[in-house]
């Protein structure tokens, strides 16, 4: 990457990461990453345990701060001085690799959470479902398949609805931006399957950023890969393009 | 419209909920009127059981704070005691300046105790309290200002869990130190003590105790209601949130320290009303109301009562405070194995506590009767 030239390429990027370096007790977790998404992208994050998937997402959405480096979203945004609230306010979704959804409360309370709405407390407080938001939610229960189970206890759900209904409450962020962490984990072949046709038809109108271990569901994204290694970008490109690539071999296969 | 919270407080919270407002109505009515009937009435009900359950009142509504942020917002408050404890304060400093020139060195304006300690005037932090309304106003602002600056820097620090818990009893705990000291201007070791009257009625008229019974009857029953309006407002949707996945929470875009500040704040301050409530019908606050110890007694009438049914919390503060005064007064040696037992007992065989398993019953039979409503409904048609 040209590193004179960092503005024309941020401008036109959802997501611009560029040299970030993110060091735990010594321990580079990310180092020298540099990082690109075009709008409307749907990109695929491949790499061995330690490669620094997780630590990436965390430096997205404000978990972790980087030690050096620039994260721009939307062009122009800092993402490195704004904490998680106020980046998923921009528009960044994320999910995380075990399901987490809100289990005492029932699936529509779970997305009515997520809807996108004020976020102040007294806002809350006397905060009503307007009709717009209620025909929302019908809509989106429909989306993630759960309309039977609309007033379940979330905590009940099946592992896979449980990915799903976290899904749901994403895209009811309406973020621009999705970033999702090993969505097909511990799923059936037919519900990996049923996710990576949901995941294509969010990436339709948005940006996506899937962290994935499971190389079939990767294949059915037919999306760009990235594989990181150590902490920085090992090879970029199609399926075939990184699977062929020698690096790439070596890393996974062991020296 | 559909309602917030659905089928979490569609159950039994609401029923308990009603129950417990409508028996605390009827209790501040009807408790006065028993009480003034001649004491060889079986109806009547004596000086003796007004001021206990008077007393009782004031834990409950207590009890009923420390759910709201425990049961809630998962925040496990060990330090509770301090709120209550404040308001206490507030109420009793007002009450040392109505005794006038009643008190043991007459002095007008300052109370014995300063008197003794050989000061010449009322310290600055004392003014003002002699108008009643602004002792009750501060026994509601004291409690909420430290909740309000002891929750910015611990939630936005993003203490949690077992530390959060540490710090609210070094918290109680040096207050108490604080308080016990003469020159802090609080009675050190004695406390504030010997009130004479509250707005100009007695303390030892049996009139004031009914009536001191029916305002603590109210402040429950109006802090029930108020707990029961936030936490099924959508903003107890985000508290619940906060309290089974804080950073999913966060992730969502919803600033959790700010969340769990207001829950904090309004719990404390209802800890303040029930200090200010408990002070007048005991005749005394002191320093030991800051003890650890009362702090974790707090948490064990809320498991006791079941945490997070808010009514079962104030159930809890009554049963185990009536088991407290049976066996302090039965077997006063025993009460400490007792509530040891109790909370073990609790923990192990009623997890959700009274309430929590109450509603779950009641749940499980309701579901029962639907089934067998709908087994007796005649069959639809075989075609779907």
């Amino acid at each position: 990457m040209n590193a004179h030239a960092p503005a024309t390429a941020a401008a036109a990027s959802i997501l611009y990461l560029d040299d970030v370096t993110v060091s735990f007790d010594g321990f580079r977790a990310l180092n020298k990453l540099s990082f690109y998404l075009v709008p409307g992208e749907l990109r695929a994050v491949i790499g061995p345990n330690g490669a620094g998937k997780t630590t990436m997402m965390d430096v997205i959405t404000g978990k972790t701060r980087p030690d050096s480096g620039e994260v721009f979203f939307a062009g122009n945004v800092d993402l490195t001085h704004l904490d998680e609230a106020a980046i998923a306010n921009l528009g960044i979704g994320r999910k995380f690799q075990k399901p987490t959804v809100f289990e005492t409360q029932t699936v529509d309370d779970n997305l009515r959470l997520a809807l996108r709405d004020k976020r102040g407390v007294l806002a809350s407080l006397f905060s009503r479902t307007s009709a717009a938001q209620a025909e929302r939610l019908d809509e989106l229960l429909l989306t993630i398949g759960l309309a039977d189970q609309r007033t379940t206890l979330a905590g009940l759900l099946s592992h896979g609805q449980k990915q799903w209904l976290e899904i749901g409450m994403l895209l009811a962020q309406e973020p621009q931006l999705l970033l999702v962490d090993e969505p097909a984990a511990g799923m059936t072949d037919a519900e990996t399957e049923a996710t990576a046709r949901l995941l294509r038809a969010i990436a339709k109108d948005r940006s996506v950023v899937i962290v994935e271990h499971d190389m079939e569901f990767v294949r059915a994204l037919e999306a760009k890969v990235t594989v990181l290694h150590e902490g920085s970008v090992l090879a970029e490109g199609s399926m075939e393009h990184v699977q062929n690539h020698p690096r790439v071999i070596e890393v996974y296969l062991g020296r | 419209m559909r309602r917030q919270g659905s089928l979490f407080f569609q159950t039994l919270g609401d029923t308990g909920g009603t129950i417990l407002v409508a028996l605390l109505l009827a209790a501040a009515v009807l408790v006065p009127i028993l009480n003034g009937l001649p004491a060889s009435s079986p109806f009547h009900v004596s000086n003796y059981l007004v001021s206990l359950f008077g007393k009782y009142l004031c834990f409950a509504l207590l009890a009923l704070s420390v759910d709201l942020i425990w049961g809630f917002a998962g925040i496990l408050s060990l330090g509770h005691g301090a709120f209550f404890a404040l308001g206490g304060y507030a109420m009793g400093m007002h009450l040392m300046r109505e005794i006038g020139t009643r008190g043991v060195y007459g002095n007008p304006v300052l109370p014995d105790f300063m008197v003794f300690l050989n000061w010449k005037e009322l310290p600055w932090y004392w003014y003002g309290f002699d108008s009643f309304p602004f002792a009750a106003l501060m026994a509601v602002l004291m409690p909420g200002a430290l909740a309000f600056v002891f929750g910015w820097f611990a939630f936005r620090s993003r203490v949690t869990g077992v530390y959060l818990s540490i710090i609210t009893q070094a918290l109680t705990f040096a207050l108490m130190l604080a308080f016990f000291r003469n020159n802090f201007g609080f009675g050190g070791n004695n406390g504030l003590t010997d009130f004479k009257d509250i707005l100009g009625y007695s303390l030892q008229a049996p009139t004031t105790r009914v009536t001191l019974f029916a305002a603590s009857a109210l402040a429950l029953a109006l802090g029930y209601v108020l707990c029961r309006f936030l936490v099924s407002s959508r903003l107890g949707s985000v508290l619940i949130a906060v309290r089974d996945a804080e950073s999913r929470t966060r992730f969502l875009g919803y600033r959790v320290e700010h969340y769990k500040l207001f829950a904090f704040v309004v719990s404390a301050m209802l800890a303040g009303i029930a200090g200010a409530l408990y002070v007048p019908q005991v005749g005394i606050i002191n320093p030991r109301e800051f003890a650890p110890a009362n702090s974790i007694e707090i948490v064990i009438w809320v498991a006791v009562g079941g945490r997070g049914t808010l009514w079962g919390a104030a159930l809890g503060a009554v049963l185990v405070n009536y088991g407290k005064t049976y066996f302090t007064g039965a077997l006063p040696e025993m009460w400490l194995y007792v509530l040891g037992a109790l909370f073990i007992g609790v923990t192990l065989f009623l997890p959700k506590g009274v309430g929590g398993s109450a509603r779950e019953w009641i749940g499980k039979l309701m579901a029962r009767a639907t089934k067998a409503k709908l087994a007796l409904a005649p069959q639809p048609g075989v075609t779907e």
